[in-house]
């Protein structure tokens, strides 16, 4: 039998056999023939439901810019994988997408702890990362002498603000207390909250945390009912809110909750019990209440692309949906910009965005070099579940 | 607020105890254990979720049906995962029942979904007052289950002929057989008994909670911290320290601040491990040499 061997070949012939086969292996990646966008997200797990949000935000932005020609000649594509909430799976998805996959931009990291282990990465490897969910504000504000780090979502910094102007005026509070969950999510509010109840000129009732499995918070409420809160800060996800309001209906503490978005992501008004109603929460889209054109369309286009979607209740958490829907329009002019799918060049490209209509609202400049986050406290809505429904309240 | 603290940390403890009691009925029998009890919990609520909800059969019917399917899983972790290491002496059993959860509750999350459910129950739809603080009334009825099995399970294990017959699997495997008694079956039984308990601290605990895949690996970390500092050999001792860890959780949180309440509560469980490593109501085996 007759078998290869590489010892008859010459230097000179080796060495252009492996350059020829170098070349079909980088022809992947350098020739492609989509344009790839990655998603790391919770696809799985309480957040699961957000996870899919930002999906179908993304997929609809996506049919629409196909149906425009593509990008730079080509059809999108999107590539998802699950973080499961998890940092070390969030980055190795990270490095798989980038490496191996060759994305254009990577979404996700729905929640700050995920988000903040990916950072370093992107800003090293200089492909641009877009956030269209968590709002822990050292995403951006990384410090890097090169950011390649944008979002359009919610900031801690000026949803803490948001938060704390909001108990005072409407509720009066003077001694508001926190529940916070235990990561750096919860960590970034702390220090949010705590400036912005500085500035106001108020003091805490005490700070608590609330762990993902904690099943009664009764004993950290009772703390903070004990200091004299007349009001409480929330600041976790589906899961912990849900304890929280069920011990507060255990105790029959009838106090203000003011909350950050947590609570939006999934099934909270079931699993909150009759207390979730009462639960604030800052969002910065709903389509409920919305008569905006573009919310109709949209809302339309969503139920035509997803047969289950009928309504706006059947399209929580709507903030999800708006913002990946609004940043990957915003990262496709981006790439247009830019001309190419370099990473530095996508950066300056989103830089020389001048003017795009959105969901959420008409953007001017939405980024530059020193405020790369496009929505600020003029975007955010105070809203309530009801009956499932994300409303918005005055 | 110390009556609020030791109702929930009595609720708490008391699911802790049950799950420790299943590591306690297997370990007594077999000197095994099954390290996937977590699972087996969130199996009962998950299984109580789907006949319940999903199915809409009525509670009588549904609890003993969620139970069978423990009981069952049981007997597949004792088949699968537990005896064919045993019979040749090797420990692999450990890491066996380990990936034995993580493999169901990853076949749980895509079966049942990714998303936590509520299950409704009778005793948690109004707070009643109770020493001047709201509680659920099936926050007082954990812990009277709790300790009804563990006496149940004390009179099984002293009074009965299963109870002598699985002392004696444990304590004299050959004499055992040699008079009769099956000694599989009977290490199988132990299995099957342990899930149950694990399944009936599920169903106990979604209604205060959720059913999710992921719900029981962080209540069989603490169950398991509940056997080792009760005294695995003892079934009171696990019932007692299941109480003990979950009001001391409670107690830590509210009089010293939810920030320290793992870190006083697993330091207890290394202090125990060192001053008395039998556990506080455990006895050291006797071996012949």
């Amino acid at each position: 039998m007759k078998t290869f061997s590489f010892q008859g070949m010459t230097r000179r012939a080796f060495a252009g056999t492996a350059l020829a086969a170098m070349t079909a292996l980088a022809t992947p990646l350098a020739a492609q023939e989509t344009v790839k966008i990655g998603l790391i997200a919770s696809l799985s797990g309480p957040s699961s439901k957000s996870g899919e949000a930002i999906t179908r935000g993304m997929l609809l932005a996506i049919e629409e810019i196909n149906a425009g020609g593509g990008l730079l000649g080509k059809p999108v594509e999107l590539i998802r994988r699950d973080d499961e909430g998890n940092p070390g799976k969030g980055l190795t998805a990270a490095r798989e997408l980038v490496q191996r996959e060759g994305v254009a931009v990577l979404f996700g990291g729905l929640q700050t702890p995920v988000s903040l282990a990916l950072v370093p990465y992107m800003n090293q490897s200089q492909k641009p990362f877009m956030g269209p969910w968590a709002a822990g504000t050292p995403i951006t504000k990384n410090g890097a002498e090169e950011n390649f780090i944008f979002r359009v979502s919610a900031v801690d910094e000026m949803v803490d603000i948001a938060l704390v102007e909001r108990a005072m005026t409407v509720h009066g509070a003077k001694n508001p207390g926190m529940m916070l969950i235990n990561n750096p999510w919860g960590e970034s509010n702390e220090k949010g909250l705590t400036v912005a109840l500085e500035a106001a000129g108020l003091p805490t009732a005490g700070i608590e945390r609330v762990e993902a499995n904690d099943i009664d918070v009764v004993p950290q409420l009772t703390r903070l009912k004990e200091a004299g809160a007349d009001a409480i800060f929330m600041v976790a996800n589906v899961g912990p809110s849900a304890q929280v309001m069920k011990s507060l209906e255990r105790m029959g503490w009838d106090v203000p909750v003011v909350s950050h978005w947590g609570p939006a992501g999934g099934r909270f008004s079931e699993l909150a019990g009759p207390r979730a109603s009462d639960v604030e929460m800052i969002q910065t889209f709903t389509f409920s209440g919305n008569d905006s054109p573009k919310a109709a369309a949209t809302l339309d286009a969503l139920k035509a692309m997803f047969p289950e979607i009928t309504g706006p209740a059947d399209v929580t958490p709507a903030v999800g949906i708006a913002n990946a829907y609004d940043a990957m329009h915003l990262t496709a002019m981006a790439i247009r910009n830019a001309g190419s799918l370099d990473g530095p060049a996508i950066r300056q490209g989103y830089y020389d965005i001048e003017t795009h209509e959105g969901l959420i609202k008409t953007y001017e400049n939405p980024f530059t070099p020193d405020d790369q986050d496009a929505l600020g406290p003029e975007d955010y809505v105070f809203t309530r579940f009801i009956e499932g429904e994300i409303i918005p309240i005055e | 607020m110390i009556a609020s603290t030791l109702i929930t940390g009595l609720a708490l403890g008391s699911m802790y105890g049950l799950m420790a009691l299943g590591f306690h009925i297997t370990y007594a029998v077999s000197k095994t254990v099954n390290f996937s009890q977590g699972s087996s919990m969130m199996f009962g609520a998950v299984m109580g979720y789907t006949f319940m909800v999903t199915l809409g059969f009525p509670f009588w019917i549904g609890i003993p049906a969620a139970l069978a399917c423990c009981a069952v899983l049981g007997l597949v972790v004792e088949r699968v995962l537990v005896r064919p290491f045993a019979a040749r002496g090797s420990d692999a059993w450990l890491m066996a029942t380990v990936a034995g959860g993580i493999v169901l509750d990853n076949v749980v999350l895509f079966t049942f979904g990714k998303e936590p459910r509520s299950l409704p129950s009778p005793f948690t739809e109004s707070a009643i007052e109770i020493l001047g603080t709201g509680a659920y009334p099936l926050q007082l009825i954990i812990p009277v289950v709790g300790l009804s099995i563990a006496m149940a399970l004390t009179l099984i294990t002293t009074r009965t002929k299963l109870g002598k017959a699985m002392l004696a699997s444990v304590q004299r495997p050959e004499a055992a057989r040699l008079t009769g008694v099956n000694t599989q079956a009977v290490i199988a039984t132990s299995f099957a008994i342990s899930a149950v308990l694990a399944g009936i601290a599920g169903l106990l605990i979604a209604p205060l909670f959720n059913v999710s895949s992921g719900m029981g690996l962080i209540f069989g970390i603490k169950a398991f911290a509940a056997a080792i500092i009760g005294g695995i050999s003892s079934a009171w001792g696990v019932m007692i320290a299941g109480i003990l860890y979950g009001c001391i959780e409670a107690l830590t949180t509210a009089y010293i601040g939810s920030s320290y309440t793992q870190i006083v509560s697993f330091s207890l469980v290394i202090l125990v491990l060192v001053t008395v490593p039998n556990g506080l109501f455990g006895r050291a085996d006797l071996k012949k040499v």
